[in-house]
This record gives C-alpha cells, structure tokens and sequence, in this order.
C-alpha cells in the first residue's frame, strides 16, 4: 500500500522534471496529450477494475466536458474556470441520470447501453451545429489565462495537465484505501455477499461512474482549452475503443493501468507515423493479444517479474 | 423476546408454488433450525428473510421493524448477517480483508472524505482492521490473515465466511447449511462454535441437511414441506412427530 | 401515400439486415452466453466478400452470393476458434472484450484490404424500378426481401422439425443434459457460430448493392441488429425477426419525416430505453436478465 504512494511520488517527479528536459515544445506536446488520455482512464480504470463494469461510451463524456467548456467560452465568452465547472457539473448530472437506470444490467448491456449512449453524444456533437459548429468543428475556443497569465505554451500546459493528473491519482488511491474501496472491491467480487454486509452496491456502482465520467469530462476540458479548435472525430467510437485498450493492457486490476496502458497508446502513433492506416488493426490485435496471453496487463507482468525476484533471494 | 416473525410467506416462481404461506418466530438467543426435505422452500425462505430474494406476499419484522420491503444491504444495516451454502466469500481479496469488509455497517465514511483521506477515514479503516485481526484470533484463522481466499482449503473458506460474517457484529445470523462439505469432526467443532455463539447472546437461524448437527444444537426446530410449515417443536419433539418421518421417509416408516 | 410506402419499403429493408443480423446475435448468444460485438463485421464482411467475388473477379451473383453465405459459416467458426475458445476460461465479460478486439481487427483488417472507400455493387437483377401504389421500388429491395424470407423459411423448418435443429436448441437450454443425451455440445456451438456468420454474412451481400460496401459499416450494423434482438428478448429468433422489421420501419419513417441526420440516433435511444424499461424483450418468452 506505501508502495503505492512512493510510485505516485516518483510519477510526480518526472512529470515535473520531463518538460525540462524534453527537446523541444513537439515532445513536450506528445507528454501533454499523454497525460490527458491518461486522467480519462483513470477514470475507466477505476470503473472496469474496481467495479467491474465496462464503459463503451467513455469518449462521449470527454466529448461533453470539451463541448459544454469550449462552447460556453467561445459564444459566451464566459471566464474559463466557469465554464469548467459548469461542463464538469454538467457532466456529472448526466452521468448520474444516465447511470441510475444502466448499471442496474448486466456486463453486456451495460457495455451496448454505454456503446449507444457515447454514439448519440457524438450524433449531438455533429447535429448541434448551432452549438458545436457540427462537422466542421467549434474554434474561438478560449485559452487558460489568469489575468494577464497566459497558460497556453506548451510547457506551462504540460504542468497544468500533469498537476491534475497527479492529483487525480492521490484522491483514488485514497479512495481504493477507504471504506469506498474496499466496498467496491467487495462488490466486484460478489454483489449479492457485498449487499448482504450492508454495502448499497447501486449506490456505490453509480458513485464510480459519474467520477469516472467527471474525469473524462475534465480531459475534454483540459483538451479543449489547449487546443482551441475541436471537432467530433475526436470524440468518437474509435476513442472509447482506445480507453479500453489502455485499460486492458495496462492491467485491468490496478490504476496504474492506466499509467502504463495510457503512456503506450499515446506514443503508439509516434511509432505508426507512416503507417496511419494500421492504427485501427494495430489496436484491436494489442487488445486481443493481451487478453489471450496477458490478461493481467503490463502491471499484471510486472508483478510476476517482482515475484520472481522475490522469490529466488 | 421476539427478534424475527415472518407471517404468511408467499413466493411463486412461475406456476411452482415455493411458499404457501409460512409463519416463522424466532426467539432471542436461541438456536432455532428450518428443516425439510429437498424442494420445501428452506432456500426460499432464507433468501427472503435475508433480503436477497423479494415475497410475493407476507411480513416480516425484525426486532419490530418491518423489513419486508427492504432490500438486502439495509437489513444488513439493521444486524441481520448471513452466510451462503455455495460460499460467496471474495475470493481475490485477503482473508484479513474479508472479514474487515465483513465490519462495514460499522463505517460511515462517504465517497469524497474517501478521496481526500481525511483523517475519519483513517481512523475507521484501522479500527476495521483491529477488530478484524481479533477476530481472526477467535476463530485461529490468524497464519491465513494475508492469503487470498479464493486459495484456502474448503473447510477454512467456510470459517472465513463465518468470521466475515460476525464481523458485522449481528443480532441475528442465519446459517446457509454450514455444516456442507465438512467433515465429520469439522461439523463437531462446527457445532460446538455455534453453541458458543448463543453465549455471547448472539441469535442463530440455521438451514441444515445434517441431522446430528441440527438435533444436537437447536433449541427449536421448524419443519417444512411442500413449501408449508408441517411441524415445529423442540428436537426431541421433531424427531418422534410422525408427519415429520413420513415427509422425509413416506409413509411406511412412518407406521413403524 | 407514395411517400410513405416509399420509406416503408426503405426501412423494411434495413429491417431485413437488422433482423438477419439479430438472429446471428442470437445464435452464438444461445450457444454460448457472449455478446459478440463483432457481429456486424460478420455483416460487413459479407459485403466487402461480395464485392471482390463480384466486381473483381467479375462471377455471376447467382455463384456469388451462395458462395459468400458458405465463406460468412468459415468466417464464423475460425471466429469461434480463434477468439472465443482462448477467453471463454477467464469469463465472459473478457470474452466480450475480446469480440470488440476482434470486431477493430476485422475493421481494421478491411480497411487494409478494401481501402477506405465505399465500394458499389451490382444488384442480383439489374432492372430498372418497379412501380408500386405509387412509389417507386429498387428491385433489390424485393430480391432482399425473397431471399430473407426463403432464409427464414429453412431455418424455421430446419430448428422447428429436424433432429440436428432440435439438437442445437437443446443445447442453447440445457447443455448438461443434451451432453448427457448423446448430443456433442461442442460441434453443436461451432454449427452455431457457423450458422451466425453464414446467415450475417448473407445479410451483407443483400444489402451491398443498395447501401454500398464499406469498411465501417459494422459497428451500426451490430449496435442496430443488437437493438434488434432486445426488442425481440435476447436469445429470441422470431422476436428478433419482429424487432428488427419494427426498428427499420421507424427509422425509415423518422428518416423520412424528420431528419436523416438523427436517424441513427433514433435506434440507440430504443436500444436504452428498452433495455431500461423491459430488457427482457417487448414481445414475452425472450431471456433477458436483471441483475
């Protein structure tokens, strides 16, 4: 359990000290992005690892935050951090209304449930046009700033991202630590056992989920203020497919999943440059591979590694 | 006094009518039993009692509570423990972190002051574990603290699931044939645990297969059969009631 | 009028697909408790199948479209052998997992082979529109609408009145005692799962001359076929038959007399509401389950 926040102190270390030494704002930028996709599943880590159930719609909510953020800046011209927080409110309404009656089904429907859910946020995102500039994307989106002070180079961004992040990972390694996280572990074990110690697993279900799309939604914010420009491509099917896979192989059983899953699939591109075209396979195979011959993830890997060696000293 | 009354129980599962009507009292600090052959209703009616399956009609009252309507974590909440035949323990967690998942009605801490790890959180969680760590020395399940369940033999996972359970530090527990799958001196130490629960003024509500077990430590006995309660009585009384004979062993038996 | 049957006769077709592409949902759910996700890749393989035997290698649809029927049954049991055996020892939730890997794989995979563009293809009958009550009918939508019909016809006598169909729904209820029967269990899945791609795959070729061949299609197809087969309860054939013809038809109509941009919207919010609502199906005696 230490060991846990000692990593965390590591993370926070090289986060702070990687966009010094990067050369040049491009890198810088891959670390930025990095850190975003990584704050979204965190959120998902915790919703598929700890409470067991699957989202197929996570993009839809990253889709919000950016959207409700973006647009309440760029036609009203609202101070970002209002506009923020009504998107993460937001969010979290409609995560709580959605939920509510979703993760009373099973795995299955649950997965469809949230795959249609994120696909008619998407057919928002383009039909809205009054609202979202549809197809063709909403720009004029507003920048961080507090007065004078601009956030919006790519190494102030960077610290901003990655200070959220960091605080995102000590609040649900908190979380996994108390009553809530041993609840939810119960639950994802045995739901009728769990209910029957006390624990109101809908409660507790729908609890994980708004906080995961709140997370997902604060992505969306994060993105959006960054770029400026954004357009509903980013927030679709494909996106919600790529969280999955981070999260599997990550390691579906430890947040760090998330980390390692995020990390990899981030600069995955940088590697497929050329071959753009292979992504969408490339993904799917990373998918399949591991469930068949790694279903514990990298984290899962790395933890029989540390057996190993533990176990021959 | 009365710490459980269920009246007029009703369940259906389609056109099989499981329950027809059954009345259940149970007595403070007793050890009382449900028996019946095969297909009665026992299960049944241990899963309503328990929350986890709803009555078609019926009441039922805890400690002058209605609870019938309740769903199962609130009962839980009440005092009501119970333990599962096909064991439901968790399998991938600790035998430690079992049973402190057992103590949770004992916490209170929400989703927020979980994150943020305030101090209150802190504090219920080593509580938990304290309480947990001596309940595992009661009941000798202290070298398994740290192994993960799921890897235990059968008759310690069913001690775990016992420990879990008096975790929550229950009014009422009601055993889900505790003594299946043990063997014959497991179900005697079995049996003397029990007894040594109804000392600590713990109430005990138990469905069991095992003759021996259930006259050696009921203090009273309900039977059932056919989804109706046909007899109930003391042990002794239960064991020479002809319609009790006949339900388990037919009609020539029950002559002789 | 001529509107209105002109948007009926479009969603009846769509709703032909949904319902074929159902009824595959069905098949493997019945034998094996999955929801295959790759499903409408199945459909979409059908197509792009098509297209190659057709356009490419220039046979005759009358070789064509059988053929793809028999190579959507090849695609369906290396799917069986390939993805679902391996997982299904670590549960379904990872087995379904699994199906959405495979499903980005076959996407991807198509869009390797077939490039990104929509494909065309000729229809069975190359005639011109056929006028009817007013509205003016693409042959196709008949040919789509024969075949499926000829389709269901020898699977509905093949489950109802012959031992091996019986055997298959033996196994779907009981498969403990259809083993303890004599029945293999085993060979009985993989001629569902044969069954299930064969029957998508068909579905795609019927649709490729009308709604073109695409390397995406799948994922509508399969959320909409699966919207179909909840409506219809989950693991019912003639429901899902039902759901699938319901769904097109109020897609084409809201397409119609709404708009075209939201009508895919449309089957998701059906898709949520139903399974909110009553997700053991709207037409009784399907299988669905609450927690």
């Amino acid at each position: 359990m230490k060991r846990d926040y000692l990593i965390l102190l590591l993370v926070t270390l090289v986060a702070f000290t990687l966009p010094l030494i990067l050369p040049g704002d491009y890198y810088v930028e891959v670390f930025l992005f990095m850190g975003i996709n990584i704050l979204v599943a965190l959120g998902l880590s915790l919703l598929m690892g700890y409470a067991g159930q699957i989202s197929l719609g996570h993009a839809g909510f990253y889709g919000m935050g950016a959207y409700i953020s973006g647009a309440l800046t760029a036609h009203l011209g609202w101070p970002v951090p209002l506009a923020a927080l009504v998107a993460l409110v937001a969010t979290a309404l409609v995560a709580a209304l959605v939920g509510w009656p979703t993760l009373r089904l099973r795995g299955h429907y649950l997965a469809m449930a949230t795959l249609g859910l994120g696909i008619i946020l998407y057919i928002l995102f383009v039909q809205l046009k009054g609202i979202t500039g549809g197809a063709s994307g909403l720009s004029g989106i507003q920048p961080v700033h507090a007065g004078d002070l601009y956030l919006d180079t790519p190494r102030r961004y960077c610290y901003l991202v990655w200070s959220l992040v960091i605080l995102a990972f000590l609040f649900s390694l908190n979380l996994v630590k108390s009553r809530s996280g041993l609840a939810l572990r119960a639950l994802h074990y045995s739901e009728v056992a769990a209910s029957t110690l006390g624990i109101d697993v809908a409660k507790y279900k729908l609890q994980v989920f708004v906080f995961s799309c709140v997370l997902a939604a604060l992505g969306g914010v994060l993105y959006a203020h960054y770029i400026t420009f954004i357009s509903p491509e980013t927030f679709g099917f494909m996106y919600s497919i790529k969280l999955v896979v981070m999260i599997v192989l990550g390691g579906m059983y430890s947040l760090w999943g998330a980390l390692l899953g995020g990390a990899f699939l981030s600069l995955l591109p940088e590697f497929l440059h050329r071959l753009e075209d292979l992504e969408v396979m490339v993904h799917g195979l990373i998918l399949l591979m591991v469930l068949i011959f790694l279903p514990g993830g990298l984290t899962g890997l790395i933890q029989k590694i540390g057996e190993k060696i533990r176990g021959s000293s | 006094m009365v710490v459980l009354d269920a009246r007029g129980v009703k369940k259906s599962f389609g056109g099989v009518k499981a329950l027809r009507g059954v009345d259940v009292t149970v007595q403070e600090g007793t050890i009382t039993a449900l028996i019946g052959p095969n297909g009665s209703g026992k299960t049944t009616l241990f899963n309503i009692l328990s929350g986890v399956l709803p009555m078609d009609e019926g009441k039922v009252i805890f400690m002058n509570q209605e609870i019938g309507s309740w769903p199962a974590h609130k009962r839980a909440a009440l005092g009501i423990a119970r333990t599962f035949q096909n064991l439901q323990i968790f399998q991938e967690m600790s035998v430690l972190e079992n049973v402190m998942a057992g103590g949770f009605r004992h916490t209170s801490s929400g989703f927020m002051a979980g994150g943020l790890s305030l101090p209150k959180v802190r504090g219920e969680m080593r509580a938990l574990e304290k309480k947990a760590l001596k309940l595992l020395e009661e009941l000798e399940l202290t070298p398994y603290a740290h192994v993960q369940a799921g890897e235990l033999p059968f008759g310690i996972q069913r001690k775990v699931e016992i420990a879990r359970a008096l975790a929550l530090e229950p009014r009422l527990l009601l055993l889900d044939e505790p003594a299946a799958g043990l063997t014959t001196k497991e179900t005697l130490a079995l049996a003397r645990f029990i007894h040594g629960l109804k000392e600590r003024g713990i109430t005990v509500f138990l469905v069991e297969h095992d003759m021996d077990l259930v006259m050696g430590i009921s203090d009273w006995v309900i039977v059932l059969n056919f989804g109706q309660k046909i007899y109930e009585g003391t042990p002794l009384a239960v064991k020479r009631e002809r319609t009790v004979i006949k339900a388990y062993l037919g009609e020539k038996r029950a002559k002789g | 009028m001529a509107q209105l049957i002109q948007y009926i006769f479009a969603g009846l077709t769509m709703g032909v697909i949904y319902a074929l592409t159902g009824v595959g949902f069905n098949l493997i759910y019945n034998a094996t408790g999955v929801i295959n996700f790759a499903q409408g890749e199945f459909v979409m393989l059908g197509a792009m199948l098509l297209y190659t035997l057709q356009e490419v290698l220039h046979w005759s649809p009358f070789i064509s479209l059988p053929l793809v029927f028999i190579l959507g049954g090849v695609v369906g049991v290396v799917f069986e052998y390939g993805v679902v055996k391996p997982l299904i020892r670590l549960g379904v939730i990872t087995v379904i997992i699994g199906t959405i890997g495979a499903s980005v794989v076959l996407k991807g995979g198509a869009m390797l082979i077939w490039g990104k563009n929509a494909l065309a293809v000729e229809p069975l009958i190359s005639e011109k529109p056929v006028a009817f009550l007013g509205a003016s009918l693409n042959i196709q939508v008949l040919v789509v609408l024969v075949v499926t019909a000829i389709a269901v016809a020898i699977f509905w006598y093949f489950f109802g009145f012959t031992i091996l169909g019986k055997a298959i729904q033996a196994c779907s209820v009981n498969p403990l005692a259809a083993r303890l029967a004599g029945v293999p269990v085993e060979r009985m899945i993989t001629l569902s799962f044969c069954f299930s791609g064969a029957l998508s795959a068909l579905a795609g070729g019927l649709i490729a001359p009308i709604t073109l061949a695409e390397y995406d299609m799948g994922t509508m197809l399969a959320l909409k076929g699966f919207c179909a087969a909840i409506i219809g309860g989950l693991g019912n054939n003639p429901g899902a038959m039902v759901g699938g013809l319901l769904l097109g038809v109020m897609e084409g109509l809201s397409a119609g007399y709404l708009s075209s941009g939201y009508k895919d919207a449309l089957a998701f919010l059906v898709l949520i509401l139903v399974l909110f609502w009553r997700p053991e199906g709207l037409i009784t005696r399907g299988k669905g389950e609450r927690v």
